[in-house]
């Protein structure tokens, strides 16, 4: 018999060290030891440590109106979106004028239109006193309306996404457009849209600083209080950056472990 | 309007369809009677897909009428939603819930259009995957089957609705070579057992084995249609016999 040719063992080549320290997330190391220096500056300089309690107080209301304003943007984004693609000229045309509308307009006039224009003008039209409604339900309402038409072109471009032979196929089965929506469409758009809605939010938590405008009492508007009069400009708007470093670092990191796990469970 | 044994499962009139200025259906006519199985062959863009999907409305013809089983398939959403539910149709790609495992495929369009519960429409959904030879995959995704086994699970969504009619547009065109019996062979049994099929396809061996008649098109017109040995054997048109020449080596 004849003899095979030996055939040499060929092994994957290991996986060099410069290979590993290429992938290693540096830029993560980096923001970890500023957020670390600056939590130890904090631990151990009194001044920081006040104002860094000072701060504090208004984490509550930054997360809060954050937290409030997705759940309710999401619900009118869902809506907007629906009705952007609806095969009704009509409730697609108001959909598109709408978000057009928003996306035309920088969020800050927004923010002063919504807040001191449309807000006081509704109040007056359901017979209310102008100040019935408090600035922060005003800032809730605005970043609710700003968002809702943002997070309506995800949904838009989640369902476009989704192929024409979905469509037809549930409504071959006898399903209408809203139930092959509901139960087909839907489930695989949000799916696809978790990375781009979580973008949303991080950006709504960010854009939370700017109602500070209106008085409300989040982290930005307390940092500017504070700095009026203690005059520690760098130590409070240093401190505020690590504030929303660290909340949009941890956001950040959380969405992708969330989406890691829905890529698992499917 | 009710229908009488002597009125046809389908009865196509005149119909029209523009894509723009393309004119993929010439006011075609075509009668389908119950328990027939009716093949349409054509080169592609002669508009036997488009026809097809006239059926059900999935495309809506410009102009001619379409009666399903006494149902005038018009603009009204009762009517449309009234004959989808009496037309199973099995897509080219499948077209599976990708989101919903094999048994949730089946059960969807049951509990949702059909109102049934969840215990009966599973009764009927494992029944249906048992006669398309593939009861142990219930539980899956369709992602983790193949090609032939997805159809398979596609026909047994349809079956769910027991419709009167079943549509096949290209059912095995997606599939890989060994993959393509496994579809047929669910086709050939259900054509046995009396269900009307009209199946918009090249597999000349099922026109053989189970059409009862084909339909040649070309240009969005039925240029001869017959009894499938005539058609195959002494096709009239030259088209025909162009088209034959090429797809029968």
């Amino acid at each position: 018999m004849a003899v095979d040719h030996e055939r040499p063992e060929i092994q994957p080549r290991p996986r060099d060290l410069r290979a590993h320290l290429n992938e290693f997330p540096w830029w993560l190391l980096i923001i970890l030891s500023v957020i670390g220096y600056m939590v130890v500056r904090i631990i151990v300089d009194p001044i920081y440590r006040n104002i860094f309690n000072t701060i504090l107080q208004g984490l509550s209301t930054t997360l809060y109106v954050t937290a409030v304003s997705f759940v309710f943007a999401l619900v009118f984004g869902l809506f907007l979106g629906l009705g952007r693609v609806s095969t009704n000229v009509i409730l697609r045309n108001l959909s598109i004028t709408y978000i057009e509308f928003i996306r035309g307009v920088p969020m800050l006039v927004l923010i002063f239109t919504i807040s001191y224009a449309v807000v006081p003008l509704l109040a007056r039209t359901f017979g209310l006193p102008n100040n019935a409604i408090s600035l922060t339900a005003r800032a809730i309402i605005a970043l609710v309306l700003i968002y809702g038409a943002y997070i309506a072109e995800v949904f838009r471009a989640g369902i476009e996404a989704i192929g024409r032979g979905q469509m037809e196929a549930g409504r071959s089965l006898g399903m209408s457009r809203w139930q092959t929506m509901l139960y087909v469409i839907l489930p695989q758009a949000t799916r696809n849209m978790l990375p781009a809605l979580g973008n949303d939010l991080i950006a709504l938590l960010k854009d939370t600083s700017l109602v500070s405008v209106l008085g409300v009492r989040e982290i930005t508007q307390v940092s500017r209080l504070s700095v009026s009069t203690s005059f520690r400009y760098e130590e409070t708007y240093f401190i505020l950056t690590l504030f929303y470093l660290s909340m949009t670092l941890i956001l950040s990191l959380l969405l992708q472990w969330i989406q890691r796990r829905a890529k698992i469970k499917r | 309007m009710v229908a009488t044994s002597a009125d046809p499962m389908i009865r196509i009139e005149n119909v029209s369809k523009f894509y723009g200025h393309f004119r993929a259906l010439d006011q075609v006519s075509l009668d389908v009677q119950a328990g027939e199985v009716l093949m349409i062959v054509g080169p592609s863009g002669s508009g036997k897909s488009t026809l097809l999907r006239c059926i059900n409305h999935l495309e809506v013809p410009d102009a001619g009428r379409i009666v399903v089983d006494g149902i005038l398939v018009d603009n009204d959403e009762k009517h449309i939603n009234a004959v989808r539910a009496e037309v199973g149709m099995v897509f080219q790609r499948f077209e599976l819930f990708p989101h919903l495992t094999v048994i949730e495929n089946i059960c969807l369009a049951q509990q949702k259009v059909r109102r049934r519960s969840r215990a009966e429409s599973q009764t009927i959904a494992r029944t249906l995957l048992e006669k398309v030879g593939i009861p142990e995959q219930a539980q899956k995704y369709p992602e983790q089957l193949s090609g032939g086994q997805q159809q398979r699970v596609a026909i047994a969504r349809a079956l769910a609705m027991q419709p009167k009619i079943m549509l096949f547009d290209e059912p095995t065109s997606a599939l890989d070579p060994e993959m393509i019996k496994e579809v047929l062979d669910v086709m050939l049994a259900l054509a046995h057992e009396g269900m009307t099929m009209v199946v918009v396809s090249h597999e000349m061996g099922f026109a053989r084995n189970a059409a009862h008649r084909v339909a040649f098109m070309d240009q969005g017109r039925i240029v001869e249609q017959g009894p499938p040995d005539k058609i195959f054997s002494t096709p009239q048109h030259d088209r025909t016999q162009l088209f034959l020449s090429r797809i029968l080596h």
